[in-house]
């Protein structure tokens, strides 16, 4: 029962706000809907405890949805400790960050229109995470898809924001179409899409293949990429990552929760939930790691170059689902889905700080125009402070660590410890990202917070409606990793997660990542604390003027003590890489020359000659003007003379007369 | 029936009727000028019609033909009541009783 209402409280806000919400007012549908997602909150908690402590593992089933021959879909909820463990994170983030909206959104036209959306997301993560078969979960998959587009075009009189709120709905669906493709194949394969019995035929199909314009291709490991394909459009992975910079049109709240926290994790669920499958495609597992290591890598670069508060965090977010997938690629499921929870925690929590920072700021998003926001806003930057340092992974093994230390070591150990090529691979570039993390991270407070005050302004704290949600998520960023590490990704996972992340025992790396060398171990925190210094001695102590074309790539720095005129050496040799890293690999601009504009010449070729030129000038147009001309002279006949007309009937009459008398 | 119709006998009779019949008929479609001509060539086809009953009653010895004949006059007098009283209202309305003036439902 407890589920049932957990899953569907945020629905009924959805509703509620949705239908009523212009009747009953702004105020009550704020009340109504805190209320309910807090409640759903609390007992989202509770099952998770349930499920921790008693281990229970359970599906309710609703109802059937569609029975045609072997397909056979039921709604349900799936409630183990993966889907507890997802919608306690979806719920709590949900329910401090509608608490929040109250007060970002304060003085909005259209507060009921943004409570409804964001209780209707909720609910479709929540029918995601807690699916017992392939189909629902793409119901929930392409629901929290549709609310991403709803909301990010959510202040729909600004063009940028309609634009990206179109961009993120087509490159979402050419994931989608991977997803589709892949449940297709998974119903081929298995002749079911029911998670349970799926899991237990994974390893008999395991040496099956499909037949493909004549050649053999191994079933299971195209499916698994099909469905890669499909986490890739979701989590924003390289080559489907573009629409997540742009979808920080959206307000900050549901950049917190949707394009941070929970829906860009989805495509890191759905692979952490379909780990039986994955196990048994190590072809596929490879491409998983080494996309998710470049993502990694690629997304901290360009956040380094980024100036725009928001969309560093989208970029620093893109990343770190990279760090998340190259675990899921080296088999470390749940140093994935334990890192999938600390940021959420630690990124919500930095988005909802810039979120008060730009409120305070009254919309400046441009880092450059911050600076000094320590004395104005102590609490925010407490928080965010709590945020970055949990993004950056700080802390000392054995003792204590920020949220972010304990899931990224996990992740980076794991992958050196997994003895693939891939891992290894993933290891050089996670290490070499968590870096520019570090960099970035301490990049972002020094511009924002210290320093001195850039330009006119008259910034204050954000009330407390804003703060209480940061203070929990601060408190979440500093002890979630803390507390949650054993049973998330430490001794007690196998108690707690049980048979619902499978990794083969052959390689299980979390396992092997306990018995690495402390030295291995300590690599992570040294690339972050150097990290760190690197943005100490560059933004604080200025050894090296900050000028875009040498802010962005830190590592550079390193070589730059040698100068030519005052200037780094180096300054024209990155000049170039700093470009090319600032306008992202220049993605945007070839996918516009690559399908944008040839499908838009394309459209406008069917449009104006295949529509205008063929179908409607020889086809519609012709004949329409032929029965028009045809009308217009036989209106002609009727000349409106009775003398006429009684000419025609006695014309007739011969005729008929004659005839008559003719045949006899 | 008497010498004189035996000795005439029934063609001229029906020559005479196929006459006005087609004078009638011409003078309704012919007819460019005023709606009372066009009555009154109705009124000739119908008395061309009355001329053919009355002949074959005649030539046949059938009153039915004659009575028929009774019969069509009657209406013929009431038909042209009907059209004069139509004519009237008409010329009230348009003050025009011209044939070509009337052509509203000219396509």
């Amino acid at each position: 029962m407890l589920d049932i209402a957990a899953v569907f409280l945020p629905l009924l806000v959805a509703f509620v706000a949705g239908f009523a919400g212009k009747h009953i007012g702004n105020r009550a549908t704020q009340i109504v809907a805190c209320i309910a997602m807090l409640g759903a909150a609390v007992i989202s908690i509770i099952v998770l405890r349930n499920v921790a402590l008693h281990g229970t593992s359970e599906t309710l089933v609703l109802g059937t949805w569609i029975e045609s021959g072997a397909l056979n879909v039921s709604w349900g909820i799936k409630i183990d400790a993966l889907s507890a463990a997802m919608m306690a994170i979806v719920n709590v983030v949900s329910a401090l960050v509608h608490v929040y909206a109250v007060g970002y959104m304060r003085g909005d036209k259209s507060i009921p229109r943004f409570f409804a959306y964001m209780g209707l997301f909720t609910f479709f993560m929540l029918a995601l995470v807690t699916a017992d078969n392939l189909l629902q979960m793409f119901f929930g998959w392409e629901g929290v898809g549709l609310c991403s587009y709803l909301l990010i075009g959510f202040w729909f009189e600004r063009e940028n924001a309609n634009a990206a709120a179109i961009k993120a709905f087509l490159i979402n669906r050419i994931g989608d179409i991977g997803f589709m493709l892949g449940v297709f194949g998974c119903f081929l394969i298995f002749d079911s899409v029911q998670f349970d019995v799926m899991f237990k035929k994974a390893p008999e199909v395991a040496d099956l293949s499909f037949v493909f314009f004549g050649g053999a291709v191994p079933a299971l490991t195209t499916v698994c990429l099909l469905l890669f394909i499909g986490a890739m459009g979701k989590s924003a992975q390289l080559g489907l990552h573009t629409w997540l910079p742009d979808a920080m049109e959206a307000p900050t709240p549901v950049s917190a929760l949707i394009h941070a926290a929970t829906m860009v994790a989805a495509g890191v669920f759905m692979i952490a939930r379909l780990s039986p499958l994955f196990e048994y495609a190590p072809t596929a597992r490879a491409v998983v790691a080494v996309v998710g290591a470049l993502t990694a890598l690629f997304g901290a670069a360009v956040v380094c170059t980024q100036f725009d508060i928001k969309r560093v965090l989208a970029w620093s977010t893109i990343s770190q689902l990279g760090f998340m997938f190259f675990a899921l690629g080296v088999s470390a499921y749940a140093a994935a889905m334990f890192h999938l929870m600390t940021h959420a925690i630690f990124k919500a929590l930095l988005f909802l700080g810039a979120g008060s920072v730009i409120h305070a700021l009254g919309g400046e998003q441009d880092m450059r125009k911050m600076g000094g926001l320590w004395r104005d806003q102590p609490i925010t930057c407490a928080c965010m402070g709590a945020g970055a340092l949990a993004l950056m992974g700080i802390g000392i093994d054995g003792v204590f660590g920020f949220a972010g230390f304990y899931s990224k070591d996990l992740i980076l150990n794991s992958a050196i410890a997994s003895r693939e090529w891939f891992g290894v691979l993933a290891y050089v570039l996670g290490l070499a990202a968590s870096f520019m993390t570090a960099f970035y991270a301490a990049r972002l407070m020094i511009m924002t917070f210290y320093g001195a005050p850039q330009g006119e302004r008259h910034a204050h704290e954000s009330p407390w409606l804003m703060l209480g949600p940061l203070v929990v998520f601060a408190l979440g960023a500093v002890f979630a990793g803390w507390t949650a590490e054993d049973f998330f990704g430490g001794a007690g996972r196998g108690a707690f997660w049980r048979d619902t992340l499978f990794a083969l025992p052959e390689h299980d790396p979390i396992e092997a990542a306990q018995v690495l060398s402390c030295w291995v171990k300590l690599l992570p925190l040294v690339a972050a604390l150097s990290g760190l210094s690197l943005a100490y001695g560059v933004y604080v102590r200025k050894r090296a003027p900050v000028t875009p074309a040498k802010a962005g790539v830190p590592f550079a720095f390193l070589l730059g003590k040698k100068t030519i005129n005052g200037m780094p050496a180096f300054a024209g040799m990155t000049r170039g890489l700093y470009r090319l890293i600032s306008n992202k690999l220049t993605f945007d601009e070839a996918y516009d020359f690559l399908f944008t504009r040839p499908t838009r010449r394309l459209g406008r070729f069917l449009w104006q000659t295949g529509d205008e030129k063929i179908i409607d000038g020889c086809g519609l147009d012709k004949g329409a003007a032929l029965i028009m001309r045809l009308g217009r002279h036989s209106g002609t006949l009727q000349t409106g003379y009775v003398f006429h007309y009684a000419f025609v009937m006695a014309l007739g009459i011969a005729g008929f007369v004659t005839w008559f008398w003719v045949r006899g | 029936m008497n010498s004189f119709l035996a000795s005439v006998g029934l063609g001229p009779f029906l020559i005479v009727a196929a006459i006005l019949f087609t004078i009638g008929i011409v003078g309704v479609f012919i007819n460019r000028k005023n709606v009372i001509s066009v009555l009154l060539a109705i009124e000739l086809i119908l008395l061309a019609v009355n001329i053919n009953f009355v002949a074959f009653s005649a030539f046949q010895n059938n009153l039915m033909g004659q009575i028929f004949a009774m019969l069509v006059l009657t209406v013929a007098a009431a038909e042209m009541a009907v059209g004069l009283a139509i004519l009237v209202v008409c010329f009230r309305n348009r003050g025009s009783i011209n044939v070509e003036d009337i052509s509203e439902m000219r396509g």
